[in-house]
């Protein structure tokens, strides 16, 4: 029982962190259409941007907010200068386009740290919280953080107007330009806020499986699981999706197919949701009258 | 009469087909004019032309200023609200949000707010439906939602894109009352584009009727009234 407790507690940090990246995912497809490919590339990049930080002695929460901040500006830049003159292109152009930025990405953060391992500091301490083995500040303070976010990001897209244009725009291009939306630029605060959510994904995730150029690429194949099986077009569902994949992830690991399958088990799951409920298991299929 | 809107040898093109030649408007402030024609005579691309959403060529001029190239964000916060052909409801948001986003432009709060209030005394049906998925509403509240919305960006200029389409009757009736409220208690001025010529006709002060894309006719909408054979000609009744 202590043993299935602990992996439910180690699934559901997992889980905050592919809740984080499938959030991220969500957010550029929303109001694009698009899978950012290069979500977790980005997501790396900005952690490495921290670690280089707090190398120099800047302290963690401060090297946080300062990522979390560089890596949103980031995102908007590279909407406004890459994304924007390929408005209007098909959509393999974006693709590579998008594979493009992920392979960059891992080449600079490559050419200027290595290729080499590092550790990446947790602010949390990993002891154990309660005294009975089952949960470690670690693994609270993981799914805090998420938690924090994802309250912070749901009172902007709720009761900030600012928000609201965002989501009109996503849901009707033509039609928020008349009412006065700027519609491109809703796109650049979407890459922004999307970048920066992965950039806490980053952060959160390096404690655990080492900072490298690397780290990402089975992180992102999580959340994009966690996305898919919540519903693509759903930031709620694709949240709830995270948790669902991180959790099931780690008790079918941990009981039937073993670690080394854990990854492959991710994709089974995209593929059996895919094939059974395309629009994820909370994604809505609109009903509008006419 | 000063004008509020002018355009000057206005033409658009979809890809490689022009749909408009060279027309020249005179929109009268606090007037409403309409711009009559059968489907395909261009009456919606003008609309989407004096709002930049089509390639097009040609001047406009709102108050003195040029607008022709300004982006469409930037003509609708200069005062042009433009309710859009299919109404452009936002489904997925309530119908209070739907408002509320003129919000996100307006400086103005507390006016704002009073103007959601009054917009409200208009719409008593939007009201009752206030929380409530536009995607839900029927056609006619849609189209009331449509017209209510751009009635929250304060405009100083409407465009109608057909609000009488796909709708009832007595629906339509309803709203044309309410438009021309509008038009004399906001001093909104309008520019009306109708498949249903004897409704806008009762409407309007001035009229335009298009054919092809181009102009074939204009003048004061009683004159249009009472000509028999010009409304035989082009308005079918």
């Amino acid at each position: 029982m202590e043993f299935f407790i602990q992996q439910i507690v180690a699934g559901l940090t997992n889980g905050a962190i592919y809740a984080c990246v499938a959030l991220g995912l969500v957010m550029i497809y929303v109001s694009t259409d698009h899978i950012n490919f290069a979500q977790g590339e980005m997501a790396m990049f900005a952690t490495f941007l921290a670690w280089a930080m707090i190398d120099a002695g800047v302290p963690y929460w401060v090297a946080f907010g300062l990522t979390i901040m560089v890596a949103f500006f980031g995102g908007l830049f590279i909407q406004r200068v890459i994304l924007k003159p390929l408005e209007n292109a098909p959509v393999l152009a974006l693709v590579v386009c998008f594979i493009a930025l992920l392979s960059i990405f891992n080449a600079i953060a490559g050419m200027i740290w290595s290729f080499t391992i590092k550790q990446f500091p947790s602010p949390f301490p990993s002891r154990d919280l309660f005294g009975n083995g089952l949960v470690s500040a670690q693994q609270l303070g993981v799914v805090a953080v998420t938690l924090v976010m994802l309250g912070l990001l749901t009172v902007f897209f709720r009761y900030t107007t600012l928000g609201l244009a965002m989501r009109a725009a996503a849901q009707n291009a033509s039609s928020a330009r008349l009412m006065g939306v700027r519609v491109s630029w809703m796109l650049a605060l979407g890459w922004g806020l999307a970048s920066g959510i992965g950039a806490i994904a980053g952060m959160l995730v390096a404690p655990i499986v080492f900072l490298d150029p690397n780290m990402m690429a089975g992180i992102l194949v999580y959340g994009f699981a966690g996305a898919l099986v919540g519903g693509i077009a759903n930031p709620l569902g694709a949240v709830a999706g995270g948790f669902i994949v991180g959790v099931l992830e780690n008790l079918v690991g941990s009981y039937i197919i073993g670690n080394e399958l854990k990854l492959s088990f991710a994709l089974v799951m995209v593929i059996g949701v895919l094939l059974l409920k395309p629009a994820g298991l909370f994604g809505r299929v609109i009903v509008r009258r006419v | 009469m000063t004008a509020i809107l002018q355009v000057k040898g206005l033409s658009a093109w979809y890809g490689q087909s022009r749909a408009l030649f060279d027309l020249d408007l005179n929109i009268e402030q606090g007037g409403v004019t309409a711009l009559l024609g059968a489907n395909g005579a261009g009456k919606t691309t003008s609309l989407r032309a004096i709002c930049n959403m089509v390639r097009r060529t040609g001047t406009t001029t709102m108050d003195g200023t040029d607008i022709s190239r300004r982006t469409t964000e930037d003509i609708v916060r200069l005062g042009v609200a433009h309710v859009p052909e299919g109404r452009g409801t936002f489904v997925a948001l309530t119908v209070e949000e739907n408002l509320r986003l003129a919000f996100h432009i307006r400086r103005d709060r507390k006016a704002a707010e009073r103007d959601m209030e009054k917009v409200f005394a208009y719409f008593p049906r939007l009201k009752e439906r206030i929380h409530q998925q536009a995607g839900t509403l029927s056609g006619g509240e849609q189209q009331m939602l449509a017209v209510a919305r751009a009635l929250m960006l304060a405009p100083r200029l409407m465009l109608l894109d057909e609000p009488s389409f796909g709708l009832a009757p007595l629906i339509v009736q309803e709203i044309f009352r309410i438009l021309r409220r509008i038009n004399e208690d906001e001093k909104v001025s309008m520019l009306i584009v109708e498949q249903n010529a004897a409704l806008a006709l009762e409407l309007a002060d001035h009229v335009y009727l298009l054919e092809t894309g181009k102009v074939v006719m204009s003048g004061p909408s009683d004159m249009v009234k009472n000509d028999e054979t010009l409304r035989k000609a082009y308005l079918g009744y």
